[in-house]
Order: structure tokens, then C-alpha cells, then sequence
């Protein structure tokens, strides 16, 4: 009994750090390779995990829905979503300054969450939408352990896609508007257009890990899209695992979700009534540790290694 | 009419409130070049640092708003120096996230310190003027005190900015940063100056935000959107738009509750910052983009 609990947990917090880690490898797209700053990472995971729950679930008369889709129909459509948001920020801002691209993806991250909470019609309100159905539901491959494979799949592909961007040519432009944005502009290249490209993919990869997050959790209120979760775990995970760095970003999220699960586990010994107070202390925990990661290692755990010049033999 | 009038009242009220927290964050970025994320959440730690003082003294509510902006001038500038003045060598943007994660450290201790309940400088109602000349149209003492008082502060920025050595290096730093540095303006204390500015107008700000409504760890980050909104209209860099970014901002939102549910004020807000953004991103001073 005792071993079988601490397997479930252990599979809980794998399957969580997985979802983490497919919105840190998209927000790498955006910051880490492109030195774009987004902090609305809670409405593209928003807008992914809604989708995919309202294509998934049976129907409902509480809210839009009732399309008893199948799983991946439901990603899709989760991609396909966050995509569309994606590029409607990305066309505001792709010629500004990141700053400005900061601001406006907070405000649509705060957007999204008001139209989540408003709009009963369309995702039942605070209410939220219940039963969210696993993959292969009501067949023996119906466990958590099977879809923490699942999500230990995706986490792979969309890895092996992030990383073959970086090493390409098209990468090496996003790292050079990085560095050097004139530069790159006196080279020829659209600035506006790869950021463009980077922003909404990077945005499609955070509507994956919202609908990713849907299945396994299976259950959606807007109160799990705060910015805290959404946005500012992720930013801490992709800055100590190593910006810029596709196997950091992994680390980053297994290890920095290590910490905010372990610091649960302290805070749970507390008392009842300093459960507010225990909560705020590990938000503050995470916040210092950012800052000093910021202080002493800015380059994270795993430095960004540019890959390696390709010579051609004569 | 009548309604009009009101709610145009409450527009000025909000659009002080929006002034304060962006004048800061325009000064801030006009001589750091970052986007300050913390700035709503210095609004929330002045208030409640108000609310502290006048309960351990048993002063009245007003008494918030020194305490209030001596304290956050003073913390601000503290966080400056502990942690934003490490990181200031490197990229503005890192100075972005460091700000971020700052304003969940300072909401985060705010719980701890205060609770998460809402609170109140003043229990009890305060009992509006009927001013029947306006067609019976309510006005609260605090409303008027509270447009007054920024007014007063607005104007003592204006003249800190024109008529003060300090306030022209800093609008020297800010139009040509390289410039200024050759002539040999002392960055450091202008920088430290800017902290004590816009940390005592977010004090202020947070002050007024209680006194309005009602205080709540999350009020300042709430107001922040509307806040940025705000300075980006008015033109980020430039002090002057933030008045009129602040007041523009607050009518509409307070306007918008005639013909949309008042749980999307902010998505006004945020709907008229980014038609700025699309049509004039330098804002409708001309401020740095």
C-alpha cells in the first residue's frame, strides 16, 4: 500500500512536470531563442486546456460542448487555438520592442481569464468543467501511468522538433535578432517575420501543454490559470534550467517543480489555519530563488551551448 | 445626465489613481528602459503599509498617505539597490523578469504580514454631498480629496522636473541617455531619485485605491494593466502623457460599465491600449519605443 502510494505520487508529479516542461520548451521558442518576453503563458495554457475539454467532453447543457471528440482531436484543436492567439498578439507586437510585447500579453493573459470566468455559456464560469476524460477511457490502458507515457511522448516530439529549429538555419536567424537586431535587419532578414514565425509557434507548443494539462487533471476552473501558476512557474523553470538551452528547459521544469511540490509537502505539516500564509510563503520561496538565480547564475544549470559549426571536408 | 456626470466623477477618481502608478512607471522607464512589474504591487504594499500606521497610532484614514508614500519611497529604494542595481549591468530585460518576480515576492509577504481578508482604513460609510446645482449628482469628500491631492502631487512632479537641477538631468537621461552620461550627470543619484519618485506616487496611488475601495493583496496587481495602459497611451518615457494616459484611461473604464458588464473594465483598458499599440505605439506624447 505504502509503495503503491508513493508510485501514484510519483507519476502525479511526472506527469506534471512533463506538462511544465512542454510550456517551458515553448516559451524557450519565444525567450530563449528569440529574446521575446512573454508573460501571459497562462492564456495560451488556458485557451489550449478549455479547447481541448470543451472538444472532448460529452455534452453539457451548463456549457459549449458535448463534441465527445477523441483525445487527439481535442490537442489539435488545442493547438490550433492557442496558434490563433498567438498570432493576433504576435501581429500587434512583432515590430515593437519586447517590453510592450510584455505588456500586452499579460493584459491577454488577464483577458482570457475574465472571458473564461465570464462567459458561462461558453466554459461554465467558476464552476468549471469536470470530467475530462483520459485517453483510451474505459479500456485497460486507461491509467496514469500510461499517460504519464503519453505525455513523456509529446514532451520527447516536441523536443526533437524545438531542437532540430535550433540547430537550423531558420533558428540561427532567431538567435541572431537575439544578439543583435540591426545587425540581423542590415543582413536581409524580415525582424518583424521570425518573430512572428518564433512567437506562434512557441505559442502553439504552450496550447499543447494546456490540453495535455486537461486530460491528465480532468478538471478546468478558472482559478488554475492564475498567473502564478501558469506564468510565473514556467519563467522560473526555463530561467534555472538554462534559457536558451532545450534540455535546460527540461531540467529546469522537473527540478523547479520538484521544489514548489516539496515545499508543499513542509507547508502541509503546518497547522490548518496558516494554510494562506504557508502558500504565500512558498510563492515567496520560488520568487527568491528566481532572484538569485538572476544574481549569481543568470546563464542557469545548463548554459546555451550553440551548436557546433558545420565544417565541410574538401 | 445625471449618470453621466457620476460616473464621470468616478473616472477622475480611478484616473488619479491610474496617474500615480504611471507616472512611476513611465519615469522608471524613460531612465532604466524596463518595464516595471512590480509597480502595482508597491501600490498594494503602500496601502497596507498606511493601513499599519494609522492603526498603530489611531489617526485617521488620511494619515495613510504620508506614511504610505515615505515608506515605499524608502523600500523602493531599497530593492533598487539590493537587487535591480546587481542586475542593471545586463540586458534591461532581465531587469524585466526581476521585476516580476518581485511583485510576487512583495504580494507574497503582504499575505504573510496582512492576511489575504479584505480590509478598510475606516469602518462605516462616508455620507456624500448632494450638490443639486448638478442635477443632485453625489460627490464623496474622499473623491474630491483624493482628485485634489493628486492634482497637488501631479503639479509638485512638474515642478521637481523643470525647476530643479536634479529633475533636468533626469529628463536628460531619459531624451538621450549616452548624452547625458558624457556630460557628466550623476546616474546613480538620479536613478535613486527616480526610485524615491516613483515609489512615493505608487504609496500614494495605493493609498488612494484603499481609500476608494478597499484593500486586498491583489489590488495593485489588478490595477496594474490599466496602469501600463495608461503610461503607453500617454507615451512610455513621458511623464506629462501619464496624466492624461491616467485620466483617459479611468473615464473610459468607469464610461464602458453604460454599455458592458462592469467585470470587463479592465478589458477597456486593455482594448484601448492595444489600439495604441497597433496605430501609434509611440503613444500620443511621442515616447520611446
Amino acid at each position: 500500500m505504502e509503495l503503491s502510494g508513493i508510485a501514484s505520487y510519483l507519476i502525479s508529479f511526472l506527469t506534471f512536470a512533463g506538462v511544465y516542461a512542454v510550456l517551458a520548451l515553448g516559451l524557450n521558442m519565444q525567450w530563449g531563442f528569440t529574446g521575446q518576453f512573454n508573460i501571459g503563458i497562462a492564456g495560451f495554457f488556458a485557451v489550449g486546456a478549455y479547447t481541448s475539454a470543451i472538444l472532448t467532453t460529452p455534452s453539457s447543457p451548463a456549457y459549449l460542448g458535448g463534441f465527445g471528440m477523441p483525445f487527439l482531436v481535442g490537442l489539435a484543436g488545442a493547438v490550433i487555438a492557442s496558434t490563433l492567439l498567438g498570432l493576433v498578439v504576435g501581429l500587434i507586437t512583432a515590430r515593437l520592442r519586447t517590453d510592450y510585447l510584455a505588456i500586452a500579453s499579460i493584459g491577454i493573459a488577464e483577458m482570457v481569464r475574465l472571458f473564461v470566468k465570464n462567459e458561462d455559456w461558453l466554459t461554465n464560469g467558476v464552476r468549471g468543467i469536470a470530467g475530462i476524460e483520459r485517453p483510451f477511457a474505459d479500456t485497460v490502458l486507461d491509467s496514469p501511468f500510461v499517460y504519464l507515457v503519453i505525455v513523456a511522448l509529446f514532451v520527447a516530439g516536441v523536443y526533437f522538433l524545438v531542437e532540430r529549429a535550433y540547430a537550423s538555419p531558420w533558428g540561427r536567424v532567431l538567435r541572431a535578432i537575439r544578439e543583435n537586431e540591426p545587425a540581423t535587419a542590415a543582413a536581409g532578414k524580415s525582424i518583424a517575420g521570425f518573430r512572428l514565425q518564433a512567437f506562434v509557434l512557441g505559442s502553439a507548443i504552450m496550447g499543447l501543454g494546456g490540453g495535455l494539462y486537461a486530460h491528465f487533471f480532468g478538471f478546468l476552473s478558472p482559478e488554475a490559470f492564475m498567473p502564478l501558476y501558469g506564468t510565473f512557474l514556467v519563467w522560473v523553470m526555463l530561467i534555472a534550467g538554462g534559457s536558451g538551452n532545450n534540455r535546460g528547459a527540461i531540467l529546469g521544469a522537473v527540478l523547479v517543480w520538484g521544489v514548489w511540490s516539496g515545499t508543499e509537502l513542509l507547508t502541509g505539516l503546518l497547522p490548518t489555519e496558516h494554510a494562506t500564509q504557508g502558500a504565500a510563503l512558498r510563492v515567496l520561496l520560488i520568487g527568491v530563488l528566481l532572484q538569485v538565480i538572476l544574481v549569481t547564475r543568470p546563464e542557469g544549470v545548463f548554459p546555451e551551448k550553440p551548436p557546433k559549426l558545420i565544417t565541410r571536408k574538401r | 445626465m445625471t449618470d453621466i456626470l457620476q460616473l464621470l466623477i468616478y473616472g477622475l477618481v480611478l484616473g488619479s489613481v491610474l496617474t500615480m502608478g504611471a507616472i512611476g512607471v513611465s519615469m522608471i522607464f524613460g531612465i532604466l528602459r524596463f518595464a516595471h512589474f512590480a509597480h502595482g504591487d508597491f501600490m498594494t504594499l503602500g496601502a497596507y503599509l498606511g493601513l499599519s500606521f494609522i492603526s498603530a497610532f489611531g489617526l485617521s484614514s488620511w494619515w495613510a498617505l504620508p506614511a504610505a508614500m515615505v515608506g515605499m519611497a524608502v523600500i523602493a529604494v531599497f530593492i533598487d539597490q539590493v537587487l535591480y542595481r546587481r542586475i542593471r549591468r545586463t540586458q534591461p530585460v532581465i531587469l524585466l523578469i526581476a521585476s516580476f518576480g518581485m511583485a510576487l515576492i512583495l504580494r507574497s509577504l503582504v499575505q504573510l504580514i496582512w492576511g489575504s481578508d479584505n480590509q478598510t482604513y475606516t469602518s462605516g460609510i462616508q455620507f456624500p454631498w448632494q450638490l443639486d446645482w448638478l442635477g443632485g449628482m453625489r460627490l464623496k469628500p474622499d473623491h474630491l480629496w483624493i482628485m485634489l491631492i493628486s492634482l497637488g502631487l501631479v503639479a509638485g512632479v512638474h515642478l521637481f522636473l523643470t525647476r530643479t537641477r536634479l529633475g533636468k538631468a533626469m529628463r536628460a537621461m531619459s531624451d538621450n541617455m549616452d548624452l547625458a552620461l558624457i556630460s557628466g550627470i550623476p546616474a546613480e543619484r538620479v536613478i535613486m531619485v527616480t526610485w524615491v519618485i516613483g515609489g512615493a506616487l505608487a504609496g500614494a496611488a495605493g493609498v488612494f485605491l484603499g481609500i476608494d475601495t478597499r484593500l486586498h493583496p491583489v489590488m495593485g496587481w489588478t490595477t496594474l494593466l490599466p496602469v501600463f495602459a495608461a503610461a503607453i497611451l500617454g507615451g512610455i518615457g513621458r511623464p506629462y502623457g501619464a496624466i492624461a494616459g491616467g485620466m483617459i484611461i479611468g473615464v473610459s473604464m468607469e464610461m464602458s460599465t453604460l454599455l458592458i458588464p462592469a467585470a470587463y473594465k479592465p478589458a477597456v483598458a486593455f482594448a484601448i491600449m492595444v489600439g495604441m499599440l497597433i496605430l501609434r505605439p509611440q503613444g500620443i506624447f511621442k515616447g520611446t519605443v
